[in-house]
C-alpha cells in the first residue's frame, strides 16, 4: 500500500488488508460484499480530488483555538472496583488479556 | 551466543559505525498528560486511572500545561527552535497497553526541532544533532502470566494495568551521530548520560532509570569503511541504563559484523537487549511494521506558544550541566580530562552533593570513582543506583578524615551501609569497625608482633627500617584491620629505634 | 390535582409543562407517569426506546416534587422529562451507542451534558435508539431494535438520533437530546415534523458523547417547538473545560431570541436561498413538494420583512465527498477503542486464540455492516499513500466550504435550505445502497463541516409526511437560527390554526 489505487479502486485483497488493520474478522462473503459496496463509495468520495486546492489550508478544527490546558493538578481517581467492573476479564486487580502474538512491550 | 561475535578491535578494522537514538523521558508533573489522575509510581495496579487514561467511550483529553512547560524547557536547554505552531497527532495501533486504539502524540508538527548537544569522550567532544523534541503519553504496563520469568513468548495470558497509561512521556530524537568510530558505544552512552544531567538540572524528571522514567531506543548500523552509504539499521528498544546503552551498541556492533562478514544482509528489525547476557535479540521485523495512520488529534487543539512564554521560560532556566561542570572544574581545581572521568562516571552530581555535604573535593572524587565504582562495576549497576547517599558517603570520608576509621575499615562500613544496616557512623558502631587507640589491646598486639618476630625486629634494630612494615602487618592482621596504621607503626619505632 | 388529561400532558410543549410544574398545576410525577404510561403503551410498536427505567424516573421526579414542595429554589426546567439518545454516557445507566459491542456497559460517569440536565432538576425518561455509534440516517443501523416514524410506521424516523425524534414525535418524551455529526438532529427532525437544532461546533460540551467523528459531532435539541428547542439548548450550553474544543464564551441568550422571533418581524433580516441545495440546476434527487413547501417557507419570511436572495456556494456540491472521508477516518480511530479489553464485548475467548484473533472476532461481531465499512474506508483514506489524496484533501475542500459561507455572510444574515431532499421513505428502501443512504445528508453536511449553527424547522407536509426547513447562520449567531425559525413556525401555526405534530397519525392531513 505505497502508491494509491487509480481512480479510488479497491481491491478485495485490499479489502482484506485493510480489515486487518482494523482488527475486523471479516468472512469472505463480507469481503466481496464490502469490496462492491466501497468500489461504489470511494468513487463517489473521490470526486474530493476535483477541487482546486492549490494554496488551500486544511480545516482540521471548524472553531480555531489555541493553547486550551489545564493546570497539573491532581483529581480523584475511580475506585478500582469501579474500573474493573466493566472488564470482560480482570485477574489480580489487573484487565486480563488472551495470550499476546508478536513484539514485546 | 557470545563466542560467534567478531572480536570489537577487529570490528574497527572493516566497519565504521553510524548511531542514534531516541529517548523517552517520563516528566514528573503531579497529574497525568491527559487527565488529573496521579503519577505516583508503585501505586496498586489500575488505582490512578480514570475515564480518560481509560480510554473509555465519550471521555477526552485536556493537555497539562506543566508538561508542556517541561518540554519546551528541554527543547530550549537543548538549543532547539520552539516550534510557534505545533500539534498532536494520533498513532493508530492496537495493543492491549494503548487504552484507546491509539497513541496521542506528535507527528509531523513537534513543539521543539533542531538543537544539539555537545558530549565528551575522552578529552574529545562529539555534537549531538537533535532532531526533535515532542511530547506524548506513556502506555499502560503489561504482566505476563504462565511463561518464563514474565516474558511474552510462551506466556499463557497477560495482565494489564493502566496506572502508567497517560503519564506524560517527552521523546527526544538524535540525528544519525557519525564520526564516532572506536568511541560509538562511549558517545551513545555519554548522549545519554549528559542528557540526563541536562533533565536532572531541569528538574522535570526524576530520571529514576531503574523505574523506567528514561528509556533508549538505541540505532546502529555498520557501514564498510570507504562505503558511500550508511548500512542498515536495528533499533535495540527499551534500553534502560547508562551501561546498557554502551553495551547494547557494542554488542550490535560485534553481531552485525558477524552477520555483514558473511555477506548476508543486516535486517531492518527491533531488538531487544538482556541485562543479564549483554546480548540483543531479534524482536519484530520493520517489514511488517503497523501503518500507524497518522492524523492530527481533533480532540485537541493546537499549541501556538507565543514568544514571550518562550523568552519567560528560556530566562528562567538553570544553570545547565557544561556550564556548571566548568565551574565545578574551578571550584575543585581539576584537569579537564579529571571532570571528563568524573562525567562518564555519572558521578558529577554526586561528587557535588557529597560535596555539599561537608566532604573535601578530593576524597569526594577519590571514593565515587574507586572504591564506589568498583562496588556499582561488580553489581553491574549505574553509580547512581548503588544505595549509598552522597550524604552518607561525605560522612563515611568525615569519619575517615576524623581518624575513627581508617580505608580498610571504611570498606567495611560501606558494606554495612549498602547492606541497608544505616548510615555510616551507625555501621561503624554496631560493627565495631572503629579505629583502636593507643589501648592495653594494642599495646599488648605490638609487644606479641615483636615477640613473635624476632628476627625481623632485630633487622628494624639493626637499621633495616623498611623491615618495620612486616610487623605492622602482623599487628594489623590481629587487630583485623582495626588499629591505625600509623599509630602502629610510630608504637613499634618507639620500642624498636627509640625516638 | 389539575385538570390536564394525560393527552395533553404527551402532546404539549415542555416550556409549557415547566410553566405548569412551576405553578403547582402538575406534579413532576404526574407528567413523569404520564410519559412512562404512553411509553409503555405504544413504545413496543414506535421502537423508540433502548432502555427505561420507570422506577428511576418516578423516584427523581418524586425527588423533584419533594424539592419544589419544600420551597427550593429550582429552575425552569425542574421536573420535566427527558430523553437522551443512547450515544450519551450516562452514570450507571446502560449506554450502548446502539451498538452490540457494548451491551450491558453501564458507565461510572456522567456526560457533562447529561450532568448539566441531571443539575437542571430534568428527569431521565431513558435512553432512545439511535443508528449504531451514530452512522446512518434512518435508525436502520440500531444493532437493537427499528425505530417507526410515528407519521406512518411503515417509515423511517430519520437518523441518526431516530429514536430521538420517533418518541418526541410520538409523545414518549417532551423532548430528546440528539446528537449531529452530518445531519443527524437535523433530518430526524425534519421527517418527523420537529424542531432539531445543531449548535455551533465547541458550544455544547462533547465531554462523554461516545465519539463518532470528534470534529463535527454536536450535541443539540429535538423538541416539538422553536422555544423549547431553545430552552433545551441553554441548559446544556456552556463552556467544559473538560473538553479541549468547548468555546468559552458566555451561554448565547436563545429562548429570549425564539420569543422575539415568534413575534413576526423580520424586516431587513437578508435571507440566502442556497441554489446548490435545491436550487435551480440543482434539484436531482429532491421531491417536488419538499421543493415546494420550502418555496412556501422563503415567501413567508419574506412575507414577514425579511430581504431574500439566492446565493451560490459551489463548493457545496463536494461537501458529501469530503464528509465520507472525514468522518469514517475519524471513526476508525475513534472506535479503535472497543477492543474487548477494557469493557464491552468480547467473542471468542476460549483459551485457543492469541489476543489478535480475540480482537478482530469481538469487533467482527460487535460491529454492524455500516460501521465496519466506514472503519475500513476510514483506515484506507488515512493510511500512508493515500493521506493526502482523501483525508488531506477532504480537509482542504472543508475550508472551501467554510470560505463559501465566510462569504455569504458578507451579504446575508442567514442561509435556508430543504433540511432533507425528500420526505421519510419506506423502511428498507435504502439498506443495501449506502450511496442513497448518503444522500439523505446532501442539504445538511455543509454546516456540519464548516461547524456553524443550523437549525430544522417544519415546513408542512408533502404527501401527508412532515418536510423540514433548514436555517444556517454564522458560528456563534445560533440566536439567528431561533428567531428566524420561531417567525416561521408562529406564522404556519397562525395560518394553519394548530401545530403541525397535532395532525399526525392522519395521512389525510392537507399540505400547509
Amino acid at each position: 500500500m505505497s502508491t494509491p489505487s487509480p481512480k479510488g479502486q479497491l481491491t478485495r485483497d485490499e479489502v482484506a488488508h485493510l480489515a486487518h488493520l482494523s482488527r475486523l474478522a471479516v468472512s469472505d462473503e463480507e469481503l466481496d460484499l464490502f469490496a462492491g459496496q466501497l468500489a461504489a463509495v470511494l468513487d463517489a468520495v473521490a470526486q474530493v480530488g476535483k477541487a482546486d486546492v492549490a494554496d488551500v489550508p486544511p480545516t482540521t478544527h471548524a472553531v480555531p483555538m489555541t493553547n486550551v490546558m489545564r493546570p497539573d493538578a491532581v483529581r480523584p481517581s475511580l475506585p478500582r472496583d469501579v474500573v474493573l467492573d466493566g472488564a470482560p476479564a480482570a485477574e489480580d486487580d489487573r484487565f486480563r488479556v488472551p495470550r499476546i502474538l508478536g513484539e514485546e512491550a | 551466543m557470545t563466542d560467534t561475535l567478531v572480536d570489537y578491535d577487529e570490528v574497527l578494522t572493516r566497519y565504521e559505525p553510524l548511531i542514534g537514538l531516541e529517548t523517552h523521558v517520563e516528566l514528573g508533573t503531579a497529574s497525568k498528560m491527559f487527565c488529573g489522575c496521579s503519577t505516583t509510581f508503585g501505586a496498586e495496579p489500575n488505582t490512578q486511572t480514570c475515564p480518560v487514561c481509560l480510554g473509555l467511550p465519550g471521555s477526552l483529553p485536556v493537555v497539562n500545561a506543566v508538561a508542556i512547560e517541561s518540554t519546551i524547557r528541554i527543547g530550549l536547554a537543548l538549543g532547539c527552535r520552539i516550534a510557534s505552531w505545533s500539534r498532536f497527532a494520533r498513532k493508530n495501533y492496537f495493543y492491549p497497553d494503548i487504552p484507546k486504539g491509539f497513541q496521542t502524540s506528535q507527528y509531523d508538527e513537534p513543539l521543539c526541532t533542531a538543537g544539539h548537544l555537545d558530549v565528551e569522550v575522552d578529552g574529545e567532544t562529539y555534537r549531538v544533532e537533535i532532531e526533535r523534541v515532542h511530547i506524548e503519553e506513556d502506555t499502560g504496563k503489561n504482566l505476563h502470566v504462565g511463561g518464563a520469568t514474565g516474558r511474552i513468548h510462551g506466556a499463557d495470558h497477560s495482565l494489564v494495568d493502566y496506572n502508567r497509561a497517560g503519564i506524560p512521556l517527552v521523546e527526544i530524537v538524535t540525528r544519525p551521530i557519525p564520526g564516532t568510530g572506536a568511541k560509538a558505544p562511549e558517545v551513545a552512552k555519554a548522549y545519554v548520560t549528559e542528557l540526563r544531567e541536562i533533565l536532572l538540572a531541569l528538574g522535570v524528571s526524576e530520571v529514576r532509570m531503574e523505574q523506567g522514567n528514561l528509556r533508549s531506543d538505541v540505532n546502529t548500523s555498520l557501514a564498510p569503511i570507504g562505503s558511500l552509504e550508511w548500512g542498515t539499521r536495528t533499533e535495540t528498544k527499551n534500553v534502560n541504563s547508562l551501561r546498557s546503552v554502551e553495551r547494547s551498541v557494542r554488542f550490535e556492533m560485534r553481531r552485525q559484523a558477524v552477520v555483514l562478514d558473511a555477506g548476508q544482509r543486516v535486517v531492518q528489525e527491533t531488538r531487544h537487549f538482556h541485562e543479564d547476557t549483554g546480548s540483543t535479540s531479534e524482536g519484530r521485523s520493520k517489514e511488517e511494521a503497523t501503518d500507524y495512520r497518522y492524523f492530527p488529534e481533533p480532540d485537541l487543539v493546537p499549541l501556538a506558544p507565543d514568544e514571550e512564554w518562550i523568552e519567560k521560560l528560556r530566562a528562567a532556566l538553570p544553570e545547565l550541566p557544561a556550564a556548571r561542570r566548568a565551574r565545578l572544574r574551578d571550584e575543585w581545581g581539576i584537569s579537564p580530562t579529571e571532570m571528563a572521568w568524573l562525567v562518564n562516571a555519572g558521578a558529577v552530581e554526586l561528587v557535588s552533593d557529597t560535596v555539599a555535604a561537608g566532604a573535601d573535593p578530593a576524597d569526594a572524587r577519590k571514593w565515587w570513582l574507586g572504591e564506589l565504582a568498583r562496588r556499582a562495576n561488580d553489581a553491574s549497576t549505574d553509580l547512581g543506583e548503588l544505595a549509598v547517599t552522597p550524604a552518607q558517603v561525605a560522612e563515611l570520608i568525615g569519619l575517615v578524615s576524623a581518624g575513627t576509621i581508617n580505608d580498610q575499615l571504611a570498606r567495611q562500613a560501606l558494606d554495612g551501609v549498602l547492606a541497608g544496616e544505616g548510615d555510616p557512623a551507625a555501621v561503624v558502631e554496631s560493627r565495631g569497625l572503629a579505629v583502636m587507640g593507643e589501648s592495653d589491646e594494642l599495646v599488648a598486639a605490638v609487644d606479641a608482633a615483636i615477640e613473635g618476630n624476632p628476627d625481623v625486629a632485630e633487622k628494624v634494630r639493626g637499621g633495616k627500617v623498611q623491615a618495620i612494615g612486616a610487623l605492622v602487618g602482623a599487628v594489623m592482621k590481629t587487630t583485623r584491620g582495626k588499629a591505625d596504621a600509623a599509630t602502629v607503626k610510630r608504637m613499634l619505632e618507639e620500642r624498636l629505634i627509640g625516638s | 390535582m389539575s385538570d390536564v388529561t394525560a393527552t395533553d400532558i404527551t402532546t404539549t410543549s415542555a416550556a409549557a409543562l415547566g410553566e405548569a410544574l412551576r405553578a403547582g398545576e402538575l406534579s413532576s410525577v404526574e407528567v413523569t407517569r404520564a410519559y412512562l404510561d404512553r411509553i409503555a403503551a405504544t413504545d413496543e410498536t414506535i421502537g423508540a426506546y433502548l432502555h427505561v427505567d420507570a422506577e428511576a424516573a418516578v423516584e427523581s421526579a418524586e425527588a423533584i416534587d419533594a424539592a419544589r414542595a419544600r420551597g427550593e429554589e429550582l429552575g425552569p426546567l425542574a421536573g420535566v422529562p427527558l430523553a437522551l439518545k443512547d450515544v450519551v454516557v450516562t452514570e450507571g445507566v446502560p449506554t450502548t451507542s446502539g451498538s452490540k459491542i457494548l451491551e450491558g456497559w453501564r458507565p461510572p460517569y456522567d456526560a457533562t451534558l447529561a450532568a448539566r440536565l441531571k443539575a437542571a432538576g430534568t428527569v431521565l425518561l431513558g435512553k432512545t435508539n439511535m443508528d449504531e455509534f451514530a452512522m446512518g440516517s434512518s435508525t436502520e443501523n440500531s444493532a437493537y431494535r427499528v425505530t417507526r416514524n410515528p407519521w406512518d410506521t411503515d417509515r423511517i424516523p430519520g437518523g441518526s438520533s431516530g429514536g430521538s425524534s420517533a418518541a418526541v414525535a410520538a409523545g414518549l418524551a417532551p423532548w430528546a437530546i440528539g446528537t449531529d455529526t452530518g445531519g443527524s438532529i437535523r433530518q430526524p427532525a425534519a421527517v418527523t415534523g420537529l424542531v432539531g437544532h445543531k449548535p455551533t461546533y465547541g458550544s455544547v460540551s462533547r465531554y462523554g458523547l461516545i465519539a463518532f467523528s470528534s470534529s463535527l459531532d454536536q450535541a443539540g435539541p429535538m423538541t416539538r417547538t422553536v422555544l423549547d428547542a431553545a430552552l433545551l439548548h441553554e441548559a446544556i450550553a456552556g463552556h467544559d473545560p473538560l473538553d479541549s474544543t468547548s468555546i468559552d464564551a458566555p451561554v448565547p441568550v436563545l429562548a429570549e431570541a425564539a420569543r422575539r422571533g415568534a413575534g413576526g418581524d423580520l424586516a431587513g433580516l437578508r435571507v440566502g436561498v442556497v441554489t446548490e441545495l435545491g436550487g435551480e440546476g440543482h434539484t436531482d434527487g429532491y421531491e417536488p413538494g419538499v421543493l415546494a413547501r420550502v418555496a412556501e417557507a422563503v415567501a413567508l419570511l419574506e412575507g414577514m420583512g425579511a430581504e431574500v436572495r439566492q446565493v451560490s456556494c459551489p463548493a457545496f456540491d463536494l461537501a458529501l465527498p469530503a464528509y465520507y472521508l472525514i468522518a469514517p477516518s475519524e471513526a476508525s480511530s475513534n472506535l479503535a477503542r472497543f477492543d474487548g479489553v477494557r469493557y464491552g464485548l468480547r467473542v471468542g475467548d476460549d483459551g485457543s486464540r492469541d489476543l489478535d484473533e480475540v480482537m478482530a472476532l469481538t469487533r467482527e461481531q460487535g460491529f454492524g455492516p455500516e460501521v465496519k465499512r466506514r472503519i475500513i474506508l476510514g483506515t484506507y483514506a488515512l493510511s500512508s499513500g493515500y493521506y493526502e489524496a482523501y483525508y488531506g484533501q477532504a480537509q482542504k475542500v472543508r475550508t472551501l466550504i467554510t470560505r463559501n459561507f465566510t462569504t455569504a455572510w458578507d451579504d446575508v444574515d442567514v442561509l435556508v435550505s430543504p433540511t432533507s431532499p425528500t420526505v421519510a421513505w419506506s423502511i428498507g428502501a435504502r439498506v443495501d445502497d449506502p450511496i442513497a443512504m448518503y444522500a439523505a445528508d446532501l442539504c445538511t453536511l455543509p454546516a456540519s463541516l464548516a461547524g456553524i449553527p443550523a437549525i430544522s424547522v417544519p415546513c408542512g407536509l408533502s404527501e401527508g409526511l412532515p418536510v423540514g426547513f433548514q436555517i444556517m447562520a454564522p458560528a456563534l449567531a445560533d440566536d439567528r437560527c431561533y428567531r428566524v425559525a420561531a417567525a416561521l413556525e408562529a406564522a404556519q401555526d397562525a395560518a394553519r390554526g394548530r401545530a403541525l405534530l397535532t395532525g399526525i397519525g392522519s395521512k389525510e392531513n392537507a399540505p400547509s
